[in-house]
């Protein structure tokens, strides 16, 4: 197909995807392909050898948790043995942020994108600070994973079954008119789903005090909606990823050591690049050395055209991720001339409501020598310590060109 | 050269392309000054600019 006609299809199911939240489940029993010794992680492949600190911590804390390893040195000999299946989130329909790990037993939400029939999944967010997707793996992390669930997960998937779905891209909509990215800010998503699911809690067959529990976790975390968007946005990029011809960016992730990049027309292939190492902010104690490369599924919230590339509705986040309102307002900017739209449905409203920045054509980074620019949670470079802040990162330059050579090699810009 | 040396002498209006700094010195001694948003193409990578050469034709 032609480019601009490919572009044009891309870009228009970006926009009219319709996902919901419509479930929850064990990953073994709803990930497509997800098996009993397969972890998934974030980014694109990478082996246990190659991993950075907080992948492998969050390796061995998974493992600690499904009971296949009693401590941090036979996890790491189990991890190394063979035995365990190493694949990304990608490759199973799902996205999680940071380390990414997901193992079997994890429960999951489930999107489905109505317009086009597509599902994707993620696991459900723990916190800050010390928890498994930053790398932390102490008898306190495995203990609530563990509470997540026994007790929290069976109450959620109750909920959101008595809700018969809750359209998120509507809520998407509505947060970003009162100051989310939803990349890295998000209070309003956050604070609209504990309002709606808190009607269907308050319904579930279990105890005042367990439902007041969940409440509490999912109310007492800012963060807890940044998982359930990110899964939207998977399921809106997978509707717009297999058009013949087309240059638009599909995915965009790390594992902490390589950053990688699938465009809509060059099928499931990877082009990766060495990830960049965000600055930005640290919480007491931490400086600039303790960072690890960037890493996690997150950028497919810069990949649907909000988080980073939605910043300039976000004056707040600046006082999490570090720079100035000004410098937002310019990344977002900047972001249109990379990107093939101005999204009919996400608005900035501090830019006189206008689209954002959607649908990264590789064609105008290369022209233009811009690359994207995200907001991204920081992990420390060791493993077992967890989130050390939050900065700012671009995406390298090589995983365009490399896109671009494959295109050319392969003959699939005729 | 002494048409050049004119423009000295009137009141100037630059228009000023590449190093933003030039335009914010140039308006601190209260000279009209507006900096263009210009890049070389592909950024100046002429890596970049061969492969953009041979995908797009």
């Amino acid at each position: 197909m032609d480019r601009k006609l490919a572009n044009e299809e891309a870009l228009k199911r970006l926009q009219d995807s319709e996902v919901y939240l419509v479930g929850a489940g064990k990953a073994i029993d709803v990930v497509p392909g997800m098996k009993k010794n397969l972890i998934l992680h974030a980014g694109p492949p990478i082996t246990w050898d190659r991993m950075c600190g907080p992948m492998q911590g969050a390796v061995i804390g998974a493992l600690i948790y499904e009971g296949m390893a009693a401590d941090e040195a036979s996890a790491r000999k189990l991890a190394a043995s063979g035995e365990i299946e190493f694949e990304p989130n990608h490759h199973h329909n799902a996205v999680c942020p940071m380390a990414g790990v997901m193992s079997a037993s994890m429960p999951v939400f489930i999107m489905e994108n109505k317009k086009y029939g597509n599902f994707a999944y993620t696991n459900m967010n723990e916190g800050l600070g010390k928890c498994l997707r930053f790398g932390a793996f102490s008898e306190s992390v495995v203990e609530r994973l563990h509470w997540m669930e026994d007790n929290m997960y069976p109450i959620i998937k109750e909920a959101v079954e008595l809700s018969g779905g809750i359209d998120w891209k509507a809520l998407v909509i509505q947060a970003l008119q009162m100051g989310d990215d939803c990349h890295n800010r998000n209070r309003a998503a956050t604070a609209m789903f504990a309002k709606m699911i808190g009607q269907y809690l308050s319904k579930v067959s279990v105890s005042k005090e367990e439902i007041s529990k969940v409440f509490e976790f999912i109310n007492g975390n800012e963060h807890f909606t940044i998982n359930i968007t990110m899964a939207m946005c998977k399921a809106i990029t997978d509707a717009a990823h297999n058009i013949e011809g087309s240059t638009i960016v599909t995915a965009m992730c790390r594992n902490g050591v390589d950053f990688g990049i699938r465009i809509s027309g060059l099928g499931d292939e990877w082009f990766t690049a060495p990830a960049n190492t965000p600055k930005g902010l640290f919480f007491p104690g931490f400086t600039q050395d303790d960072a690890n490369p960037d890493i996690g599924d997150s950028t497919i919230t810069e990949t649907t055209g909000i988080g980073g590339f939605a910043m300039a509705g976000a004056p707040a986040i600046v006082a999490f991720v570090g720079g100035t309102y000004k410098d937002a307002v310019k990344f977002t900017q900047e972001m249109y001339e990379i990107t093939g739209a101005e999204n009919k449905n996400f608005k900035i409203p501090t830019l006189d409501f206008r689209g954002t920045p959607t649908g990264i054509d590789m064609v105008k980074v290369l022209e233009t020598g811009l690359v994207p620019r995200i907001n991204t949670g920081m992990a420390h470079k060791d493993p077992g310590v967890g989130q050390v802040g939050a900065g700012l990162v671009t995406a390298p330059m090589d995983c365009f060109k490399k896109a671009a050579r494959f295109m050319v090699e392969k003959g699939l810009n005729k | 050269m002494k048409r050049v040396n004119d423009i000295f002498g009137k009141e100037l209006k630059v228009l000023n392309i590449g190093l933003e700094q030039f335009c914010e010195d140039l308006k601190d001694q209260n000279v009209t000054a507006v900096q263009m948003d210009w890049r070389p193409p592909a950024g100046g990578d002429s890596e970049a600019a061969d492969l953009l050469a041979a995908l797009l034709g």
